[in-house]
């Protein structure tokens, strides 16, 4: 098992210098994951805040072998790479062992690409897909995606005098990856680096394609103090609100039980896309969370306890 | 050896794509190109290539696999029509920016609504603005021959730009020919082997390919796409004589039937050009001077060329079967546009035909030649061959 000093030591192919907001949270998921790879390489990005911010052409962050192409293909493309892998081995052109990783915010792995998600896990290809998951499209001003939360203000869901932000609940984007009977799906978490970093391992060790859905505080579009993007990505997992687990060939493990789950209200607070929640008259909506939040978390229990093959 | 083979152009286009044996094929069934899928899967399931190929889940998808395999180094194709190109078309316009050399074979079919399978050029037609070289074929020989050419031409290191080659669907992907099909071996010389200056999978020299460019460079980038267009009209003349001495054909910018003495031609793109030459040859008989030019590159279009060869006829007829609605129908306005220059314009007249497979016959052929020689022509009006009123 590596330390925290070990993993943060190792060399990545992600260059400091890129231009993520101050405060960002998709640098620690990308190294830590690039940091798990013990070979060669090589990205595929979807359209969104990391292409963005890493790429602005004359420069690149990118010290490994790294395409984009559009917002809803990055699946789709990494399918391709790992194909052209395959063939080019066969054919003695190439010889090297690599690791092809995907790259896609939420609204390009749970919206828009979800369809080419679904047909490369189906497929099969040997590849990790990772979404940084800011529950919203927040490279263009937090625009409501289908991992968009219960009750966040967005600006095409804004909350308003007869709105409260989202009517639903997010898409469970692991347990659909899962139930495409892929060797190996889970979340993590932006401030446990260990845990993303050992799941990263083992989603790289599969024989087959591997899911990894990242939660990623974002500073500009959750609105909350720039220094508090570990914080909150803690405070996730301690109210339940982002649970820790993995599908490990279909079955569930729960990597993380709070002990005292902290009540809702400590995540939402201070976050300026729930502010409106802490009005009186949607005091019912906070409660509404809380239900359904605790209510999943017994699912999972008993979903573990049984141990079913999803 | 040539052998000779009794195929449909979607076979001939697949006996193409057999030979090149690529890297990849990422692909997705649509009518009328379906039979190229089925039928090269079965050379992969036999082992008669040994060719990766993806089965994708959507046309989307397929060109974005080609587009991963391509540039992670391998030769990769795609095949598709209609409805298929469109729902790529986002993928698709976005290659010849990254100067990937995919070639991908257009079964041409109508675009919905209504919904139709059947042949025109509105599907490639409405790609003809964002960077691909598009060939034409008449016939199933030349949609082999164009796929074969294609290959080089894309990867030539002066263009770096997609192909399309186009043939038409069920008239030609569906009809059997006598299909000349070269050696195996002196194919596989004449395509060679894909050597990409820079791949992902080189993974010891990492590049960044797709980054965003903001307003500081990407007109920039545009423009070399463009030089890269102007050298392909070079480039296509240069690999056409190459595969001359395979074949024993020639690969002009376009085709020139009958024209020496003519006073009246048309023009007309694809497998509708050898209808017409029928008529071309009887109208001939009756000592009537006319004759046909079959465009075969498209894109970029050869505009000095068109003028050289046109502007000594006194009236042109131009037949396109697609229609640009509420502008000059695409053929027809590359037609006026090689014409501007010359100072001696001949009189020119536009007709629709075959829109969602309507027949076209030797019959409607003769017509428009009547109507040309006559000089009732409106080089402003449309016509619309064979439209029930």
């Amino acid at each position: 098992m590596a330390t925290l000093q070990e993993i943060m030591a190792k060399p990545v192919g992600l260059a400091s210098g890129h231009r993520m907001c101050a405060g960002c949270g998709i640098g620690a998921i990308v190294r830590t994951v690039l940091a798990a790879s013990d070979k060669p390489v090589i990205v595929a990005n979807a359209t969104g805040c990391l292409e963005v911010v890493t790429t602005i052409y004359p420069y690149s962050a990118w010290k490994v072998p790294w395409i984009h192409l559009t917002f809803e293909n990055a699946a789709a493309v990494a399918s391709g790479i790992e194909t052209a892998y395959r063939a080019l081995r066969k054919r003695g052109k190439i010889d090297k062992d690599v690791n092809i990783i995907a790259f896609g915010g939420d609204g390009g792995t749970y919206d828009i690409g979800f369809q080419a998600l679904s047909g490369a896990l189906e497929r099969g290809h040997r590849f990790l897909y990772v979404v940084y998951d800011n529950e919203g499209y927040m490279n263009t001003g937090n625009q409501r995606s289908s991992a968009t939360p219960f009750g966040a203000s967005t600006t095409t869901v804004p909350a308003g005098t007869k709105s409260f932000g989202k009517p639903q609940w997010r898409k469970n984007i692991v347990e659909i990856a899962a139930a495409h009977r892929i060797p190996y799906a889970a979340t993590a978490a932006d401030h446990n680096i260990i845990d993303l970093y050992n799941k990263a391992k083992k989603a790289l060790s599969q024989d087959g394609p591997s899911f990894l859905a990242v939660l990623q505080p974002c500073t500009t579009n959750w609105k909350y103090d720039p220094a508090l993007t570990m914080t909150y990505s803690k405070l996730a997992v301690e109210t339940n609100f982002w649970p820790l687990y993995e599908f490990d060939h279909g079955k569930l493990h729960i990597n993380y039980k709070p002990k005292n789950r902290k009540p809702i209200e400590e995540f939402l607070k201070g976050q300026g896309r729930f502010r409106h929640l802490f009005k009186p008259e949607n005091k019912p909506i906070i409660e509404k969370m809380q239900k359904m939040i605790d209510e999943e978390w017994e699912r999972l229990l008993k979903l573990e306890e049984s141990g079913a093959v999803l | 050896m040539s052998t000779w083979k009794a195929l449909t152009g979607a076979q001939a286009v697949a006996e193409a794509m057999r030979q090149a044996n690529p890297d990849v094929v990422a692909a997705y069934p649509i009518t009328p190109q379906t039979p190229i899928v089925e039928q090269f899967a079965s050379f992969v399931a036999n082992g008669i290539v040994d060719t990766e190929m993806i089965p994708v889940e959507s046309e989307h998808s397929a060109m974005s696999c080609t587009v991963g395999a391509a540039a992670a180094g391998a030769r990769a194709m795609c095949a598709t029509a209609s409805q298929g190109l469109a729902l790529m078309w986002e993928v698709v316009a976005a290659v010849p920016g990254l100067r990937l050399p995919i070639v991908m074979p257009i079964v041409n079919r109508a675009l919905s609504a209504p919904i139709n399978i059947h042949c025109d050029h509105s599907d490639a037609m409405g790609a003809t603005t964002i960077g691909w070289i598009q060939i034409y074929s008449e016939n199933a020989q030349e949609a082999y021959e164009n796929t074969l050419l294609a290959i080089r031409l894309a990867e030539h290191k002066d263009v770096l730009l997609p192909v399309m080659v186009m043939q038409d669907g069920f008239i030609i992907s569906h009809g059997v020919e006598n299909v000349e099909v070269f050696d195996d071996n002196v194919v596989k010389n004449f395509v060679g082997e894909r050597k990409p200056d820079r791949y992902l999978l080189d993974v010891d020299h990492p590049y960044t390919i797709g980054p965003l460019a903001l307003p500081d460079y990407y007109f920039e980038i545009k423009r070399q796409q463009e030089a890269a267009m102007e050298n392909a009209l070079k480039v296509y003349l240069e690999v056409g004589k190459e595969l001359s001495k395979i074949s024993g054909h020639d690969y002009p910018y376009f085709e020139e039937y009958k024209t020496e003495d003519a006073e009246a031609v048309i023009v007309i793109l694809s497998s509708a050009a050898g209808t017409a030459k029928d008529a071309v040859d009887e109208l001939r008989n009756e000592g009537k001077k006319v004759g046909l030019i079959k465009p075969k590159l498209f894109r970029p279009f050869p505009y000095k060329e068109m003028r050289k060869a046109l502007e000594k006829f006194e009236a042109i007829g131009v037949l396109d079967r697609s229609m640009a609605f509420g502008a000059y129908a695409p053929l027809y306005t590359e037609v006026r546009n090689a014409l501007f220059e010359s100072e001696n314009r001949p009189k020119l007249q536009s007709y629709i035909f075959g829109l969602g497979g309507k027949d076209i016959f030797k019959s409607d052929i003769k017509k428009v030649f009547d109507e040309l020689l006559s000089g009732n022509l409106n080089p402003e009006e449309q016509r619309y061959i064979r439209l029930r009123g």
